[in-house]
């Protein structure tokens, strides 16, 4: 196998599931069976044309292992497929899927995520993240180190008290799932008639520790943006991943994203695990439908904006800066 | 809903953790009262210590005796401690900058209750659990102090009982299991002695339980059919170790069985006669509990036990291995 | 066209319980190991892509966030795939993609489990409502499948004996292996405890603390190399369900795909005789004949042949695992890198006591789930 230089890479779908807050119907495959075929019936591909299957999810939401293992069923893995998952945010597997049809021996690929933050506690769980010696022993929650940021900002002067609290109420979880179907070249403009180019993607990761790392900035937001070629035209619209108020500022700072450019504010409730993916489909359906020439889009993970990722999508396939 | 369909799950275990050198060191200096940090080649000291540099990735120096006053970095304020917090009444969540460390440490901060007491820039010492067992919680909390007088240490610093090697690490998150609308159908039948199963409307398989998505087709495997509750063991194997949730005492039989009516086995076990008189292709007719002790769960069924027809030919099974 | 060549290999002395190191400290002992083969440093390392199976068996939630600091890759990109006992084997297959897609340059590549921080039966199969509880423990799952191949290929049960035989010996020559069993023979096999009939305590796999690393680069960081390379002939994965309705779960169509896929990409057409070594995931011992003929090296029924006439041993005509394999050392996670790395090992003449001599072309095999999850590589001398 072997990699074809420059190949363009573009979405041509994107579905989700309105999330709602507590779905007491569904589990893993009845979110994900939904959503693939509907995304694959948009990009007018068949199950067996999907050259790459690429998915997100985490177990400790669910609180069993393996749920990806019934989530496959979702997809119909048979005749058997080429496939792979992340215990990450679907955005993650996105960005593994795009690697895939740079390889260039496939051409469509289809990523999908699913959560169901609503069965428990989700700042606990989240607190399962922290270094086991010196943080999770603590019994400290997701949003109490959210918090320790947010205050951070404010001693900065780049907060504001109001933002502080919103910290204090909490976040609201949902659950839910979302699927993108990805092309390559030719495909991608055979599949969809204004094809979003993937024009760079990116993500990086920081120290984990939160008192060695400066809270107020996101320095892998700013590198990953680099990378992905954000500063190299402004975006019409950005679509950002925040937890909270706070975290859309500094986010903003580090993507430079000023006045003149639409931001798509973070919806109430977020569905963990798909948010992130979410956000590019969101981004994605900009461009597709026409309403924006270039959009943003934003995925984090972990605590405090410890791993961010950033897509650059555009209605153009040929650089034009 | 509560219709019986969703319950509560708690992953609970203590997981036990070795620690390494680096953070066995500091664990054991915390258990004899004294709060250590390690230099990095590049001169930083990095308190609590961390095994690597996160800054280059190289491995750290030295330990340095830090604290036992800080400054507090930032905050955020716990108006409703949980049981599994380190302070019983409200405190404040906040990053230490220990004396003598570059960078900060997460702990709590005892202001007496009052979120008045608590701002950036407090001077704070350590307060030590009378009782330590090598754990970061033997650091009761942090405490406001003036800085004007002397603070205790818990234990002269020359007395050092060495690393902690193991650390117990509890870990409970509670979760309320839904079971999914598929799963529900077959759980209510077997409630009311009814094995129901789900056909795909493509391939005409009868799935146990129905299913979100034919694993082949893609589409739900849902319309409805009830299978006997005689069937054909294809494969099985003996047990013949105890283990923990072994429903009886070795040895006995665990079998594949292809209900009739249906197009894949489901595992159960088979009694009423010797384990190793179990064959591939025997005839099993479903052993249920009485009548007063049906409930929506496989446990319905108690065990199968051989119907007394002839073996089915293992062409007839080999399909279903 | 890019090429992925490896360049670094490192992994940990395997045991039962690595209680002198952290899970930070057990990650980077495979990747310090794996950088000074490769004369690197971290700052030399694009990225970083860690693999592991269930986050449950150290109580860890996404841990490639905490072990950032130890993998050095801050500032830098870092996936975490998870693919169930296949992770191993496909998380070194997307970093390898990496540089084939000419994203990076030089990427490290991690996998581990450190199963002693919990108790495998319960992190695999914790008893969560409304699922029917594994009646019959983790070997129960796959001894029925065992049971199947024995009755379709009337293999006599001397075969599972000699492949937990061989691989012991085996593991006597790798000094990184967990088990070391300077006694082992057949009767020790044959008199040791059925757990689930057919499949004997012997004939099974430990569980292990470990950890497996490798530096994957192109064609210029090849150049560089201090030592000479593996190159990656071929790569491919497959997937299919877990059930369906006559779903064959012994000779699994996912696993005659995946190795056609690979064999195809490394033009080997003859693979019993084009491959000279094979590391195989083989956690209960009768898989080894089982896999003989899913890869394709011998016809459906016959593999079992090749393990009794010897052929699988070092010093074989095709010698499988000698690095001792999953029936020696398994940290689940890394079991697949390992088996990855092993292959890459052999072609660069590195495998010390267990080498096979002159090998120039090497499969690497992992798969998980209920056989359904596939990753495979075929490694070369020569760049392709």
């Amino acid at each position: 196998m072997s990699g074809i230089a420059g190949r363009d890479i573009a979405i041509v779908a994107f579905v989700e599931l309105p999330p709602v807050s507590r779905d007491t119907e569904r589990e893993e495959v009845e979110l994900v069976q939904p959503v693939v075929s509907e995304a694959l019936a948009r990009a007018g591909l068949e199950r067996r044309d999907v050259g790459f299957v690429c998915s997100g999810s985490c177990d400790y939401l669910l609180g069993r292992p393996f749920s990806f293992v019934a989530a496959l069923d979702g997809v119909a893995p048979w005749p058997p497929i080429l496939e792979s998952h992340v215990e990450m945010d679907g955005a993650w597997a996105l960005y593994e899927a795009w690697v895939r049809l740079l390889c260039g021996d496939v051409d469509t690929a289809l990523v999908y995520a699913y959560g169901k933050s609503s069965l428990g506690d989700l700042p606990r769980v989240l607190a399962q993240q922290l270094d086991p010696y010196t943080l999770a022993p603590l019994g400290v929650d997701a949003d109490a180190i959210a918090g320790l940021q947010a205050r951070a900002l404010c001693d900065a002067g780049r907060a504001t008290e109001r933002d502080v609290a919103k910290v204090a109420e909490g976040r609201r979880v949902s659950d839910g799932a979302a699927a993108v179907v990805l092309a390559a070249g030719a495909t991608a403009e055979r599949l969809a008639k204004r094809p979003a180019w993937i024009r760079g993607i990116d993500h990086r990761i920081e120290p984990h520790q939160l008192g060695a790392r400066d809270l107020t900035r996101s320095s892998s937001t700013r590198l990953a943006a680099e990378h992905a070629g954000a500063f190299a035209r402004r975006p019409d619209v950005a679509f950002l991943h925040a937890g909270f108020p706070h975290e859309e500022i500094i986010l903003r700072d580090a993507l430079a994203i000023d006045d003149a450019v639409t931001r798509v504010p973070s919806p109430r409730a977020d569905p963990m695990i798909v948010a992130g993916l979410t956000r590019i489909g969101h981004a994605a359906a900009t461009v597709l439908d026409g309403g924006a020439d270039r959009a943003l889009a934003h995925a984090t993970s972990g605590p405090c904006l410890q791993q961010n990722l950033v897509c650059v999508l555009d209605a153009s396939r040929e650089a034009t800066s | 809903m509560d219709d019986g369909f969703e319950a509560p799950y708690r992953l609970e275990y203590t997981y036990r953790r070795s620690t390494g050198a680096v953070i066995g060191r500091f664990l054991g200096a915390l258990r004899d009262g004294r709060l250590e940090g390690v230099r990095t080649a590049g001169g930083r000291v990095l308190s609590p210590p961390l095994e690597y540099d996160p800054e280059s990735g190289e491995d750290v120096g030295a330990p340095v005796d830090v604290g036992p006053g800080g400054v507090v970095t930032t905050w955020t304020w716990v108006a409703a401690p949980r049981p599994d917090h380190p302070v019983a009444r409200p405190f404040a969540w906040a990053l230490v900058r220990l004396d003598g460390a570059d960078t900060a440490m997460l702990h709590a901060v005892d202001v007496g209750g009052e979120p008045g007491g608590i701002r950036t820039g407090l001077r704070v010492r350590a307060r030590w659990r009378a009782e330590r067992t090598g754990t970061i919680r033997d650091l009761e909390c942090f405490v406001p102090h003036d800085g004007a007088t002397p603070i205790d240490v818990a234990r002269p610093t020359t007395e050092v009982s060495g690393p902690v090697a193991l650390l117990p690490s509890p870990v409970r998150l509670d979760y309320t299991i839904i079971a999914g609308r598929h799963l529900r159908t077959y759980l209510s039948g077997l409630a009311k002695k009814r094995i129901v199963g789900g056909r795909c409307p493509r391939c005409r398989k009868v799935y146990l339980p129905p299913r979100g998505a034919c694993p082949t087709c893609g589409v739900p495997a849902d319309h409805e059919v009830e299978v006997r509750d005689t069937g054909t063991i294809t494969t099985f194997c003996i047990i013949r170790i105890p283990f923990d949730a072994a429903p009886f005492p070795p040895p006995y039989a665990a079998v594949a069985v292809l209900l009739d009516g249906a197009d894949m086995p489901i595992f159960h076990l088979v009694r009423g006669i010797p384990p190793e008189e179990v064959r591939m292709g025997m005839r099993v007719r479903a052993t249920w509990v009485p009548d007063a002790e049906l409930a929506p769960t496989l446990a319905s069924i108690r065990w199968f036990e051989p119907s007394g027809e002839a073996d089915l030919p293992y062409e007839s099974i080999e399909a279903h291995l | 066209m890019n090429r992925c060549a490896i360049v670094g290999i490192g992994q940990t002395h395997h045991k039962a319980k690595r209680q002198d190191v952290s899970i930070a400290g057990l990650v980077r002992e495979a990747a310090s190991r794996a950088l000074a083969d490769a004369e690197m440093a971290w700052k030399d390392i694009d990225a970083v892509v860690l693999g592991k199976a269930p986050d449950m068996f150290e109580g860890v939630m996404m841990p490639e966030l905490y072990l950032a600091d130890a993998l050095g890759a801050a500032g830098k990109p870092m996936l975490r795939v998870h693919t169930a006992g296949s992770v191993g084997g496909s998380t070194a297959i997307v970093a390898a993609q990496t540089v084939i897609a000419g994203v990076h340059r030089r990427v490290l590549t991690v996998a581990f489990e450190k199963q002693s921080e919990s108790d495998a039966m319960w992190a695999l199969s914790p008893k969560i409502p409304f699922q029917p509880q594994l009646t019959a423990g983790a070997g129960g799952y796959f001894a029925p499948l065992v049971r199947a191949y024995i009755r379709r290929s009337g293999a006599p049960e001397e075969v599972g004996i000699a492949v937990a035989v061989k691989d012991r010996l085996h593991a006597l020559k790798n000094p990184y292996a967990h088990l070391r069993l300077e006694n082992i023979d057949a009767a020790m096999v044959r008199d040791s405890p059925m757990l689930w009939d057919p499949i004997r305590y012997l004939e099974t796999c430990p569980s292990s603390d470990g950890a497996c690393a490798m530096v994957l680069t192109d064609d210029e960081g090849a150049r560089r190399a201090p030592r000479p390379p593996a190159w990656v002939h071929g790569l491919a994965t497959r997937s299919e369900p877990v059930v369906f309705a006559g779903r064959d779960q012994v000779d699994p169509r996912a696993g005659r795909d995946c190795a056609r896929d690979v064999f195809d990409q490394a033009r080997v057409t003859d693979p019993r005789r084009e491959i000279d070594v094979a590391e195989i995931y083989v956690p209960f011992s009768w898989f080894e004949p089982m896999w003989i003929e899913n890869l394709g090296f011998a016809p459906r029924g016959e593999g079992w042949r090749l393990t009794l006439d010897g052929a699988t041993a070092l010093g074989g005509a095709l010698p499988i695992n000698p690095s001792g394999g999953v029936l020696s050392s398994n940290p689940i996670g890394a079991s697949g890198m390992l088996r990855f790395a092993e292959a890459a090992m052999q072609v660069r003449d590195q495998a010390g006591e267990h080498q096979v001599p002159g090998a120039r072309r090497a499969l690497g095999h992992a798969y998980g789930g209920g056989s359904q999850f596939f990753a495979m590589w075929v490694v070369g001398r020569e760049r392709p």
